[in-house]
This record gives C-alpha cells, sequence and structure tokens, in this order.
C-alpha cells in the first residue's frame, strides 16, 4: 500500500475525490431535474396560468382536490391503463415468443434479429406518421389492403371511433417496441445454461414444462427488466399520440401526459397543469421504487 | 454441437413452421417500413389514387431534390427541413460528448470510489431516470425564457441533459464495473491520480461500453421530441422530429414531404443502429433502455 504525506486519512480522501468527480453531474441534475420538479410541485399548490405570474393566488391543495374530483381526470387514467396493460402485455407476450423462435437459430434467424434493430432504431415521430399515413381513411394503405383482401367492402375512417383509434395507437406502439424486448429476451436466452433444460428433457419434462418451470424463471430479471421500463415508458406516452391522433376523436386517446399538454399549454392553467404533471411523476416514481426493490441489490450489480 | 443424424431427424413440418413464423415477423416490420419508402419515391397524384397503386409507375426522388435542395414549389415545412436536420445533428452530437465527459467522471467514482453517498446518488439516478419530462417542462420552460435561450440549440443540448446524463451514468457504470481492479491498484500504487487512472486506464479499455452508450444517447436525442416542441417554434433550434410533425399543416397535408422527410429522419439512427449492432446488444444486456 502506499504512504500518505497529507494529513488526510484514505477514508476522507476518497469523500473528497468522490464527490469531485460526481459534482459537474450532480450540479447539472440539481440544476435541470431536481430544482424543476420541486418548482413545478410549488406551482402545484397555486391557481396560476400561462404568462401572468403576477395573479398566482394560493389554493393549498385545491389542484389536487379538483382533480381527484374530476371524472375526466379518472377517465384519462382509466385511458391510459388500457394502453399501458394491453400494449405491454401484448408486447412482452409477442416479444418473448420472437426471442424464443430467434433461440431455436430457424432458418434466416440472424437476418431476422438484425432486421428488429429497424423499427427500434426508428424515431418515434417517424413511426407515428408513418402508421398515421397507413391508417389513412381515403387513401390509406390499411384500407387498401384490406379491401384487396376481400376483408371489408369499403374504406372506413378508422380513427374517427375512439376505442379503435386507440387500439391502432397501440398497434403502432408495438411495431415499434417490440423488437426491444425480443432483442433483450433473446440476449438473456443466449446467456442461459442449457445443462438445467437437458437434465428437465431427461427427467421426461415436456417442452411446456420445461419452457415454464425452467427457462421462464431463469429469464425472470431480464423480462422484469423490460417490463418495468416499457411500463413507465408506456404510462407516460405522448410523442406517438401526438402525431396518430392528437388525442382524437372527441378526446378518445387523451392519455395522463396528454392531458397535462392540453392542460398546460392549450388552455394555459399552469397550476392544475403541474399538479397533474406532479401526479404522474408521483406514479412513476412508485414504479420506480417497485424497479429498485426488484432490480437494484446493492453489490451485486452485473 | 449437434450431432447430424438428430438434425436430419428434425421434423421437416417443424421447420417449414418455423420458417413460415420467420417470414411472417419479417412482413410485419418490413411492410410498414416498405410502404414509407414507397410512399417517400410517389409523386402526390400517384398516392392519391384509389385503387391504390403499390409499386409506383413513375418512380422519382423529385420529393428528396426538393427537402434537400428546396426550390419555389416547395411547401413550407419542406423548405426549412435542411436547417431541422443541422439543428437535431448538432443538439445530438453536443449532448452525447457532454453526457459521456461529465457521466464517465460520476460512473467513475460510483462504481470505484467508496465515499459518502455513493449508494444514495445511484438510487437517485434511477429515480431521475422515472421523472417524465412533462413534470419539468414548466420551470424549465420560466428559466429558459429568463435567461433568454428558447429557440435556440442551447436550450435543448442543456435541458437534454435530464435524461441523457442519468442514463449515460448507470450504463457506463456497469460498463466500468465489469474492469478488473487489479488494473488500477497498480497503478495506484505507482501513485497515478485517479484521474489519469480513469482517461489512460479505464476508458481506453472500456471503449466498447462508451460506444454502446454513445449511441444510446445519441439516439435518444435524435429521438427526443416534446422538449423541442415546447421550446423550440422557429427554425433557429426547431430539431427534425418537430419539422417532420409539422407537415401535417393546419389545412393541407403535404403527404409526399412528410413521408421523405421520415425516411430523412430515420437514415442516421438505423444506419448508425445496423453499424453498430452488437454494441446496441451489449448496451442492452448492460441494462440499457431506449423504449
Amino acid at each position: 500500500m502506499r504512504s500518505y504525506s497529507s494529513s488526510l486519512s484514505l477514508r476522507q480522501r476518497n469523500n473528497l475525490i468522490g464527490l469531485a468527480l460526481i459534482a459537474p453531474s450532480l450540479i447539472i441534475i440539481f440544476g435541470i431535474v431536481l430544482q424543476p420538479i420541486l418548482s413545478t410541485l410549488y406551482l402545484s399548490f397555486f391557481d396560476a396560468t400561462l404568462g401572468v405570474t403576477s395573479t398566482n393566488i394560493f389554493v393549498g391543495l385545491g389542484n389536487y382536490i379538483d382533480l381527484l374530483g374530476d371524472k375526466v381526470f379518472w377517465v384519462t387514467i382509466q385511458r391510459t391503463i388500457y394502453f399501458t396493460f394491453v400494449s405491454v402485455g401484448l408486447e412482452l407476450v409477442l416479444g418473448l415468443a420472437i426471442a424464443q423462435l430467434i433461440h431455436t437459430h430457424p432458418p434466416g434467424w440472424r437476418f431476422l434479429r438484425t432486421s428488429l434493430i429497424i423499427p427500434w432504431a426508428v424515431p418515434t415521430i417517424v413511426n407515428g406518421t408513418m402508421w398515421r399515413w397507413i391508417y389513412n381513411a381515403d387513401y390509406g394503405a390499411l384500407n387498401a389492403l384490406l379491401m384487396q383482401l376481400g376483408l371489408i367492402d369499403k374504406y372506413i375512417p378508422w380513427l374517427i371511433y375512439p376505442k379503435t383509434a386507440m387500439n391502432l395507437v397501440i398497434l403502432a406502439d408495438i411495431w415499434h417496441s417490440v423488437p426491444f424486448i425480443a432483442l433483450i429476451l433473446q440476449a438473456a436466452l443466449a446467456t442461459l445454461p442449457v445443462e438445467m433444460e437437458e437434465a428437465a428433457a431427461v427427467d421426461g419434462a415436456n417442452a411446456w414444462q420445461r419452457f415454464w418451470h425452467v427457462r421462464l424463471p431463469l429469464l425472470r430479471s431480464a423480462i422484469l427488466v423490460a417490463l418495468v421500463i416499457r411500463t413507465v415508458e408506456a404510462f407516460r406516452v405522448f410523442d406517438i399520440i401526438y402525431v396518430i391522433t392528437a388525442g382524437g376523436p372527441a378526446y378518445g386517446t387523451v392519455t395522463i401526459s396528454y392531458l397535462t399538454y392540453l392542460e398546460t399549454f392549450s388552455f394555459g392553467h399552469i397550476g392544475r397543469g403541474s399538479a397533474l404533471s406532479f401526479l404522474i411523476s408521483l406514479i412513476t416514481l412508485l414504479l420506480a421504487f417497485i424497479f429498485i426493490r426488484i432490480l437494484y441489490k446493492p453489490g451485486d450489480r452485473q | 454441437m449437434s450431432s447430424n443424424s438428430s438434425s436430419a431427424r428434425k421434423p421437416r413440418l417443424k421447420y417449414f413452421g418455423y420458417l413460415l413464423l420467420v417470414i411472417l415477423v419479417l412482413v410485419f416490420i418490413y411492410l410498414p417500413v416498405a410502404w414509407l419508402i414507397i410512399s417517400s419515391i410517389s409523386t402526390r397524384a400517384e398516392l392519391l389514387n384509389v385503387p391504390i397503386n403499390w409499386i409506383p409507375r413513375n418512380p422519382t426522388f423529385h420529393n428528396y431534390i426538393n427537402i434537400l435542395m428546396p426550390g419555389g414549389d416547395t411547401s413550407g415545412a419542406a423548405l426549412t427541413f435542411r436547417i431541422t436536420l443541422r439543428n437535431s445533428l448538432i443538439v445530438s452530437t453536443s449532448v452525447t460528448l457532454i453526457s459521456l465527459l461529465v457521466g464517465s467522471l460520476a460512473a467513475y467514482a460510483l462504481v470505484r470510489i467508496r465515499f459518502h453517498f455513493n449508494e444514495i446518488f445511484m438510487i437517485g439516478l434511477i429515480a431521475t431516470r422515472m421523472i417524465p419530462e412533462i413534470s419539468l417542462v414548466i420551470p424549465l420552460y420560466i428559466l429558459a425564457s429568463r435567461v433568454h435561450i428558447l429557440n435556440t440549440p442551447f436550450v435543448l443540448i442543456a435541458t437534454y441533459l435530464c435524461f441523457s446524463l442519468p442514463f449515460a451514468i448507470w450504463l457506463m457504470a456497469a460498463f466500468f464495473e465489469t474492469i478488473p481492479l487489479e488494473l488500477e491498484d497498480a497503478a495506484l500504487i505507482d501513485g497515478c491520480s485517479r484521474l489519469r487512472i480513469l482517461f489512460q486506464i479505464i476508458i481506453p479499455i472500456s471503449t466498447p461500453g462508451l460506444i454502446s452508450t454513445a449511441l444510446f444517447v445519441f439516439l435518444l436525442a435524435w429521438d427526443e421530441f416534446f422538449f423541442a416542441l415546447i421550446f423550440t417554434s422557429t427554425v433557429a433550434a426547431k430539431t427534425v422530429p418537430v419539422a417532420i410533425a409539422e407537415f401535417t399543416g393546419r389545412y393541407v397535408v403535404d403527404v409526399t414531404g412528410m413521408m421523405t422527410g421520415g425516411v430523412l429522419a430515420a437514415i442516421p439512427p438505423v444506419v448508425l443502429a445496423l453499424l453498430f449492432q452488437r454494441y446496441i446488444v451489449s448496451g442492452l444486456t448492460a441494462g440499457a433502455v431506449k423504449g
């Protein structure tokens, strides 16, 4: 070990160096995350309007009480949960299926694996505009295809029905996100030991039992990573809705982030918007807490 | 390796079943992309034709020329598209460089130096990644307008750090942790400073991890839409995603412009991701996260 000419102990030195190295990051994160989120919390206690900062009126928990008593808020939450649950659920099932498919090394599996990168890398906004054009009522490819296959006998204005519009947004999200989950899971599958499944096969377990009792438990942590990341993301979905439906028809695809956007920037209700966005943070932080509890084990991060 | 006899006995039905599934997934992946590209090389008149022409009769690069070398008949959004491409490039590259530089210091400290707050900072990082942009946007908007940086690339570079920096630290920490301690111990005994160790030992060894981190951060920044939508309203700082969203004008939709812009916006991230495929996979395995 080395000798210390300074009077500082190793522990003190480490504290100093450690703090010095994280200081730049700490300052940036404080300035653009911590300070703003606290400001948002502060603003949420006021009846404030965009642009008119002088007339803020302190209302305490008024904004929150209003929101929790507002039917629109609950319908929006319900809709957001529907989007999150259906899209993440389908993405997980399809992603796992594709990962399994690649893992059996069928003909063309390398090409398939490479191809998965494309939808994942296409920017969200491009993904949204692409599907919006496909769903177009008068000239869209979806209508043309279904018509030529004889599945419909006249063009359907897909995006004027709220339920259909929501499900089509989910389809676009699936196209973008299934590859992400499939790539994570197939990378995890590739590292699994084959011995256990072979042993199970020798013991007479059929393919389904081997998958359910041996492989799936081994994939648990990879599935959890994908699941939590996607859930948090889906819950705050905004971009894809902005381009495909703009919240329509008749506010039928307005999710909680979109509602916050409308409250704040269309109606100018900063106080109410802040309360909403703080609630989103609380919910996502709750998910983060689950994330940490399940995935972060001090000492064995790898 | 499985023996030849077992692969020969593999039922043909199963083989074709798998092949069929592969084709099915490939069709689902490529069909929308194909239509995007076909639309970008069609004329407007042909696109608005019913019944549809799946294959354009007169494929044209006119739409690309229109956007990349705008002339008189170019629509408003297409006219400024080139500039937004440049803005996106400036913002994404700056965010990547700053995140890597600042983040590598913190990542190294977090995995190698035992100090107070070490754990708290790590947990704080995960928590930070969970805070949605929308919860930060109002105070950031007020702050940015006070220091007069709205509608400049600076406001995007500064605010994008709120998601890119914690992400970069997290990912680099995961990569740094895989480096054997012995390498640094020798240098520490020789009296090297921590900074020298970081820049002369750790960073050169973890180049693959850094490439992977840089890729993810760049793609995240290139993809970002919400802050750009709120903080930029002039061509001075508008980014590509905002430009594409604007092709959907109030009265007319410039479909060919929108599709061509979409292809151009997708080319940089898709090409990068395909070129550096194995870095993407290693990043995803290290717990990376671009949705």
